[in-house]
Parts: C-alpha cells; sequence; structure tokens
C-alpha cells in the first residue's frame, strides 16, 4: 500500500508515536483480562504504562510484542531481530504476541495500526532499537544498584549482565522486578551498526516450527466455545442489494440455525461451515441488482479508452514534452493496458466475533487494526476502546486483508446470534467479491533524437482511485498519486517528461494490490522504455545504464543483475532474455529473466530470473531472499494467467480452474543478490512484484518480436 | 448414524451426514484445524490428507467414504516435528505465510513414501496440485530433496539401531 497519499491526512508526528512507545516499553507488562494468560510471573507495571514492546519474565523469558500482521513476509522475526539487536538477550528466549488495537501501535506510515506499503521494517527500525536498548539500560541500571558499582563498569551478553571485575553475574530475569521500578530512562543511545551481531545475519524464521505441524492459528482456525458457523450470500453485482428472500429451504437443511438479513446480504448461520454452505445453497434470493448490471470488460476498457483524449491532473512535469516530441527525430505513441485481478490468497477471507452488552472480540486476519476496531465499534455501538482486535497469523494479505467488509460482516451476526461467530467465505466468495487491483489504460509517447537517444516522455493513465475509495477525500487535485506510482517517476535522465491521471470509475470495489500501482505501471513503463531502445537501436540494458546517471540506486541493482546475469554473453540457442528496473516503496529492484518459446504450441516458458534489490540496510538477509523470490511468483502469475473479467456486473472467474496461479511445474529458477547499503532500512514485501512483468514481456519481444501491451500474455502474443 | 473411523490412530466416531465432506469434519467436528481449506474442488491441495497412505483432498471426500479406514493429517506426522519432511522443512526454512505448507507437506510425505530419491521433474508432477501463492516453490523442490537424504539417514539409522539390538541379543544369547 503506498504511504505517500496517506501520510497527510492523519499523521501523528512520529517523534510523538516513538516517544509513546517509550514510555509504554515495560519490563513486566499488564493488558487488562490478559494477565492470566501469563504463564510466568512477571514484574508488573503501573497501568499507566499499558501496551508495550516487550517484557521480560522474572524467568528469564523475553517476550517480544509484534505490532504488525504476518502474513508471510517475515515480520514477526525482523521485528524480534531489531529489538533482539538492543536488548542483548539470549535469541532462544524470546517468544513472539501479537499486539491489541492500541494508539501505542499507530504506524507513522498510516496514522494507524496497520500493515501495508512495504513499511513494517521501515516504521518499526526506530521504536524497536529504541524499546531494546532502553530495556538493556534499565535492566543494567538495576544490577548495577543491586550489586553498588558504576553502570559502566557492567556489561550484557545474551540475557545476562556480567560485572566482571568482581565475577558477578544476574540473568535479565533476576533484575526483571527491580528494574521495573525504575524511571523509564530517555535517550539512550543506540548500538553503533559496526557492532551488530543479529542485523545483517541470515537468520531462521521463528514462525516456521509452527507452520511445519498444522499449530499456526490463522483466523480460519479460530475456536470458540459455543461457536456458530456463518456463510454469507452475497449479490454477484458489485452494489446490488437484497430484493427478497425466502429462507423455509435453508432453515430445513441439517444443522442450520438461522437465516437473517446483514448489510452485505443473507447470512446463514448453522453448526459447522459445511452446514452453512449448504444452507446457502438452498436459499431463495431475489437481489436488486443496481446501476452496474450491465457492466463488462468491454464496456469498461472502452470507458477507460476514451479518457485518453482528456487532460488529467498533472503527475510530473520537466521540460516541453509536447514539443520536444512535435520537433523529435522519431515519435512513437502506443497505449497499454492491464486488468483488474484478485489477491487470492491461500487463506480465505474470514473472521470471527463475539459481541456481548459491553465488550466485543474480533479474531480476524487482519492488516490494519484500528480500522477494524473502528468497523467493530460502528457495527456494535460500543466505543473502540470496548472492542478488543485479535490478530491471528495470516494466510496471506497482499492487501486484501486491509478491508474491513469480513469484520463487518462477523461483528453483525455475532449481534444477531448473540452467540460468538465465524464467518467463512468460500473460495468463490473470495474470488468474486474482492477489492481489486484496478483495470488500467494507458498512452505512453516517446520522442527520439537523430542519434537514437530518448528526449521525450509523456504518459496519461486512466483507472480508479483506490485512495478516494478507501479514504475519500484524501487526495489532492484530483491526483492519486498510487494511481500514477511506477510510471510518472521515471528515473531516466530524459529532459521533457510529462504524465497525467484521468480518474476513471468503472464501479467496481479496488483496493490495494501487491505493489498497487507499480504493479501494472510498472509493466507500462519498462515496457515502453524497451520500446524506445529498440527504436533508437539501442541495447535495453545499456540505454538504461547510461540514462540513470542521476539515479544511483537504480544504477546499482541494473548492474548487478545484468551482471550476475551474464547480459554481456550471449545465450543457448533458443534462449532470449529481458530486463527491468524499477523503484517501489523506497526501495530498488532490477530483474533479468531468461525464456523460451515455442512458438506453434503458443506458450513461453520461464527458466531464470535473476534479481537484484537494494533495501537500505538488511535486517534478514534470508527473508529478503525469500521475499524477492514470493513476489517474482506472484508477478509472474499476473503476467502469465492474472485476469478478472466482467460480464453482466459480475465477476466471471471463481476459483483455481479459471484464475490460474503460478505452479510448481512452472516455477523457473530464481536468483536473488542484495546490494550492500548502509541507508535506512526499507521493505522488500512488494519490491520485486513490478518488474517481472516488463522484464518477462521484453524477453518475449525479443523472442517473437511482438510488442505484449495488454495482460495477461495470451497465446496469440506469443505464435 | 455415527460414522468410525481412525485420526492419526486414534478411533473417532462422528454423527454428521454421510456427504458432509472430511474435511469440515476434521476442522469443526473434531477440532483440528492444521488441515486446510483453500478451494473446495480439489484444485489448490491445501487440503491434502492421507486415507490408507494415498494423498486425498478431503474437501470433496465424504466423510461416509473413510468410514472404518485410516486418516492421517499434519497433526499425525510426528509428535514432535521430527519427520524427515518436517525437519527439511524446517531447515530450509519453506513456509512464508505456511497456510499452504500442511497440504504441501502432507503431498511430499506421499510421495517419498512411494519414490524415496524424486527427481525435479518427479517432484514437479506430484507437487503441482499444491499451490502457494507465496512463491515457496523453489524451497519445497530444495526441501523434498532434502527430506529425501534425511528419510534414508533415518531409515539406515533405525537399520543400524536394528542391528546393534540383533546384535545385543546374539551376545545375550551366546553367553547364556
Amino acid at each position: 500500500m503506498s504511504a505517500g497519499t496517506i501520510e497527510g491526512i492523519n499523521r501523528r508526528s512520529f517523534l510523538k508515536t516513538s516517544a509513546a512507545g517509550a514510555a509504554g516499553l515495560v519490563i513486566g507488562f499488564y493488558l487488562p483480562g490478559r494477565s492470566e494468560a501469563l504463564a510466568e510471573p512477571v514484574a508488573m507495571m503501573p497501568a499507566s504504562s499499558l501496551n508495550a514492546w516487550m517484557r521480560i519474565s522474572t524467568t528469564d523469558a523475553v517476550t517480544i510484542v509484534i505490532d504488525k500482521s504476518e502474513m508471510g513476509q517475515g515480520i514477526l522475526t525482523a521485528l524480534c531481530m531489531i529489538a533482539a539487536e538492543e536488548l542483548d538477550c539470549d535469541w532462544k528466549r524470546i517468544t513472539t504476541e501479537f499486539a491489541p488495537a492500541a494508539k501505542e501501535y499507530f504506524n507513522p506510515a498510516f496514522g494507524m495500526q496497520g500493515t501495508g506499503g512495504s513499511s513494517s521494517v521501515r516504521s518499526s527500525w526506530d521504536p524497536m532499537r529504541k524499546a531494546g536498548a532502553t530495556a538493556r539500560e534499565m535492566l543494567l541500571l538495576a544490577a548495577a544498584a543491586e550489586w553498588k558499582v558504576d553502570k559502566s563498569t557492567c556489561r550484557t551478553e545474551n540475557g545476562i549482565i556480567y560485572h566482571d571485575a568482581s565475577k558477578r553475574t544476574v540473568t535479565y530475569g533476576g533484575v526483571a522486578q527491580a528494574a521495573s521500578k525504575l524511571p523509564v530512562p530517555q535517550d539512550v543511545p543506540l548500538k553503533d551498526p559496526k557492532k551488530y551481531r543479529i542485523i545483517g545475519k541470515a537468520t531462521k524464521r521463528l514462525d516456521t516450527p509452527d507452520k511445519v505441524n498444522g499449530r499456526a492459528q490463522f483466523g480460519i482456525d479460530v475456536r470458540e466455545p459455543a461457536m456458530l458457523y456463518a456463510v454469507v450470500a452475497r449479490c454477484p453485482v458489485f452494489g446490488g442489494k437484497v430484493a427478497s428472500f425466502d429462507a423455509t429451504k435453508a432453515k430445513a437443511v441439517p444443522g442450520v440455525k438461522t437465516v437473517t438479513q446483514i448489510s452485505s446480504g443473507i447470512a446463514v448461520v448453522a453448526d459447522n461451515t459445511w452446514a452453512a454452505m449448504q444452507g446457502r445453497r438452498a436459499l431463495d434470493v431475489k437481489w436488486d441488482e443496481g446501476p452496474n448490471a450491465g457492466a463488462s470488460s468491454e464496456t469498461i476498457s472502452k470507458l477507460l479508452a476514451d479518457q485518453m483524449d482528456k487532460t488529467g491532473a498533472e503527475a510530473r512535469k520537466e521540460g516541453d514534452a509536447t514539443a520536444a516530441l512535435g520537433s523529435a527525430a522519431q515519435k512513437i505513441e502506443v497505449v497499454y493496458e492491464a486488468p483488474y485481478l484478485a489477491h487470492a490468497t491461500m487463506e480465505p477471507i474470514n473472521c470471527s466475533a463475539n459481541v456481548t452488552a459491553d465488550r466485543v472480540d474480533v479474531w480476524a486476519p487482519t492488516q490494519f487494526q484500528t480500522m477494524a476496531q473502528g468497523a467493530a465499534a460502528k457495527v456494535s455501538g460500543l466505543k473502540p476502546e470496548n472492542v478488543f482486535i485479535h490478530t491471528t497469523y495470516l494466510g496471506g494479505g497482499f492487501g486484501r486483508k486491509a478491508g474491513t467488509d469480513f469484520v463487518i460482516e462477523a461483528v453483525e451476526i455475532a449481534k444477531a446470534t448473540g452467540r460468538p461467530v465465524k464467518v467463512t467465505w468460500s473460495r468463490e466468495d473470495d474470488m468474486r467479491h474482492d477489492y481489486y487491483r484496478p483495470a488500467s489504460y494507458a498512452k505512453l509517447a516517446g520522442g527520439i533524437g537523430a542519434d537514437g537517444w530518448p528526449v521525450a516522455w509523456t504518459t496519461r493513465v486512466a483507472c480508479p482511485s483506490i485512495m478516494e475509495a478507501w479514504f475519500p477525500g484524501s487526495t489532492k487535485n484530483n491526483l492519486d498519486t498510487t494511481s500514477v506510482e511506477g510510471v510518472a517517476d521515471i528515473p531516466y535522465s530524459i529532459p521533457n517528461i510529462h504524465c497525467d491521471y484521468v480518474r476513471t470509475e468503472p464501479g467496481i470495489p479496488v483496493g490495494f494490490w501487491r505493489s498497487v500501482g507499480a504493479s501494472q505501471n510498472g509493466f507500462f513503463s519498462e515496457c515502453f522504455m524497451d520500446e524506445l531502445a529498440a527504436a533508437g537501436k539501442k541495447d535495453p540494458y545499456e540505454l538504461r545504464r547510461r540514462m540513470l546517471d542521476k539515479a544511483p540506486r537504480h544504477l546499482g541493482v541494473l548492474e548487478l543483475a545484468a551482471q550476475k546475469a551474464g547480459w554481456d554473453k550471449p545465450l543457448p540457442a533458443g534462449r532470449y532474455r529481458g530486463i527491468a528496473v524499477l523503484e517501489a516503496f523506497q526501495s530498488y529492484a532490477a530483474q533479468v529473466v531468461e525464456i523460451s518459446v515455442d512458438r506453434k504450441a503458443r506458450t513461453v516458458k520461464v527458466h531464470r530470473v535473476v534479481c537484484a534489490v537494494d533495501v537500505g540496510r538488511v535486517v534478514n538477509p534470508a527473508n529478503i531472499v525469500m521475499q524477492s523470490e514470493s513476489a517474482i511468483v506472484y508477478g509472474l502469475s499476473s503476467a502469465l494467467y492474472g485476469e478478472i473479467s466482467i460480464a453482466n456486473g459480475r465477476v466471471v472467474q471463481t476459483n483455481f480452474n479459471n484464475y490460474k496461479v503460478l505452479r510448481l511445474d512452472a516455477m523457473p529458477t530464481i536468483e536473488v543478490y542484495i546490494v550492500p547499503s548502509e541507508e535506512k532500512p526499507t521493505g522488500a514485501g512488494e519490491l520485486s512484484v513490478p518488474p517481472v512483468v516488463p522484464a518477462l514481456c521484453n524477453a518475449i519481444f525479443t523472442a517473437t518480436g511482438k510488442r505484449i501491451r495488454r495482460l495477461p500474455i495470451r497465446a496469440e502474443d506469443l505464435a | 448414524m455415527a460414522i468410525q473411523f481412525i485420526v492419526n490412530g486414534k478411533p473417532q466416531s462422528v454423527d454428521v451426514p454421510p456427504n458432509m465432506p472430511l474435511l469440515w469434519v476434521l476442522r469443526d467436528t473434531l477440532g483440528m484445524t492444521g488441515t486446510k481449506f483453500g478451494c473446495g474442488m480439489a484444485l489448490c491441495g491445501a487440503c491434502t490428507v492421507h486415507i490408507e497412505g494415498e494423498p486425498t483432498r478431503s474437501c470433496i471426500t465424504p466423510v461416509s467414504s473413510v468410514a472404518g479406514k485410516k486418516v492421517m493429517t499434519i497433526e499425525g506426522l510426528s509428535p514432535d516435528r521430527s519427520h524427515p519432511v518436517q525437519r527439511a522443512w524446517i531447515e530450509v526454512d519453506v513456509p512464508q505465510c505456511g497456510y499452504c505448507q500442511s497440504g504441501q507437506i502432507m503431498s511430499a510425505v506421499a510421495l517419498l513414501a512411494k519414490n524415496a530419491k524424486p527427481s525435479d521433474p518427479e517432484i514437479d508432477d506430484a507437487m503441482k496440485g499444491n499451490i502457494c501463492r507465496c512463491g515457496t516453490y523453489q524451497r519445497i523442490r530444495e526441501a523434498v530433496h532434502r527430506a529425501a537424504t534425511l528419510q534414508k539417514a533415518s531409515l539406515s539409522d533405525r537399520d543400524a539401531t536394528e542391528d546393534a539390538l540383533n546384535e545385543q541379543l546374539v551376545e545375550a544369547g551366546g553367553a547364556a
């Protein structure tokens, strides 16, 4: 999710947030109603310091509170690494728990608690280090006081405090109680990065052991006493509503308890999920399909194309692109198009809730705790502080689980039934009621000088606005920067650049999809860059390299990827390659994709992807590699198969048979290389999605001579 | 009428409609949530369990069809993550979100039971029915190879242990 525009809405100053974090930093930590859950005795802190980052028990257990959602991106392990580096604790004694919804955990990137926009490491880097360093300082002070020695003569190592002169030692737990009574020191100095022993070392994920034996609890696994199970019948047309329904047959299904209308449709509540699904099948509903019933992919595509003659909101202007295009030796003008995409997380959407007179409990695989809390409060009529959000593991998020639609449903049904309820979406529900990656249409024009070098570049983008859909009023001058990220910000030294955006709303719900605007705009811009190279008779790598003279971090990853891929060496017969480089969320990636095309069978095989990334200082290099692999697979799925199409106002695709994704037999070899950096750490979860799409299409061009300007890649593109 | 079968070595008796899929019996009736719901149509493999040793999509398997049979789920592989496939998955650090991994692991266990040293194409063929949206495929391949090695080692360990026991018995017999 892009942090760019949202920061201004409700931004709390970073210092204030981190100060609150520091004040909440405790050794021993108390949450109302949660103390009974603590297996080990802890030193309690006064109630003024609720909601901490970590606690140390008197028996040396270190609990790190994870305020970000773990959806596969490895943040749980990264946050522990950052905290443990400064705390200097025993890595093996670390356990974790997910944070409740609370202001102390607001992500400065969003002004609320949430995980997205590859912002987690970026936003937790300072507070987690400060929390660890402050806790260590308090433990040291407590030990020094007990031994009546100067603090500077004590040292820590692996959870133990040493006073070498007197050969005394004490574990952190041994002084946790005393430390908890000390005032919280301010501005404790942080470690010199040269002394890091955890940060920067390839580290195994802490959540792996519970993910190989079925123990990890995802939202869909939540079970509460006396729980009921629900599914919801929703109008297949977006914006439609229930006209009438007859629950007689549904209620006759064994196990069905009740059928009730909620804001999103008709909920069928039963003893188990399957009975609820059977009940829904038997339900008679008449829908008022509303104004979108005539929408189709063709009408939407035409609507977007029709915007190309309009003047949009200006996203970038350098030089005089129109004049430069007019006088260029060569001019290319093309249109590109990208479809709606579903997230298709492996864990289908679900949520559990229990509503009583004075509190609401929500168990959810949510990316945005503050929004979930607000939505549950609104539905229940209780105050947000009486809504308790229990974040589970997320079986994939990719932006989909930022939504509150599933939370609202669960709270509405729990309120109506007076029992704990779990709402499960079928795969078809998930596929047909998503917040889709926007369909987008773009016209790009480039001017090339007599020497073959680009002199002008213009882009006009038409697509729906995610920011206005999710945060109405958050954009300025009709410009949603997420709609143009990846093309407005091309890093090349071209003297005349213009980009504008025509907001267009076809009525299909849109949302944040892994890498957001760059997912489609990167395809537009980096394929078009290849077109400029071909028109100017330049090598696509060489052209990029020369034109990145003012973009050192782009250049760094580009050169590394090209070198590792052996760009200067010929490929075996029948092999072809393409290259692309992009920035996303303040991180940088370049990829070289190596393919072969069977033009008779009209198929493409991806053999190898070489990826170079620059994410600033690396917290966990093992995880950077994993996230790069993951993002490349996600991007390849979208390029090769991904399309949500619309007919009669409905999503056509239903399940993995008609919304295909990459499987093991199509998996290429992926090599990931990291550019060493001492810049501030930035994220890797989304970074590598965008470049793989244009790099693949550019490779196909070298094989077939055909440009792919509309995704996904179709059989006819490969003939 | 109650349907009886064995899950992870333990007899179970459930009073549910005979056409209820095994997946939902495991998850909702028996509370064993390690087996996952992914698609409901045998398209993604997240719900894979073993029935009499055969990898099976529990989402389309009516519970009546397992009456009297042995079912194994992810929870039954080992009490302590010591199964060679679990050990390999931990060594290679395969899971990301982890949601599909129960099914991946059950498919891998079934593959290795039949083919102790599968090649890459054999792994692809046996595992292509299991979708992973986090894209852990490269590591899955690596971990299956690793598990094959670990499995071989643990088998020969067992042989060695048995040999040693036999020797002791022979010695004991000789002494007597």
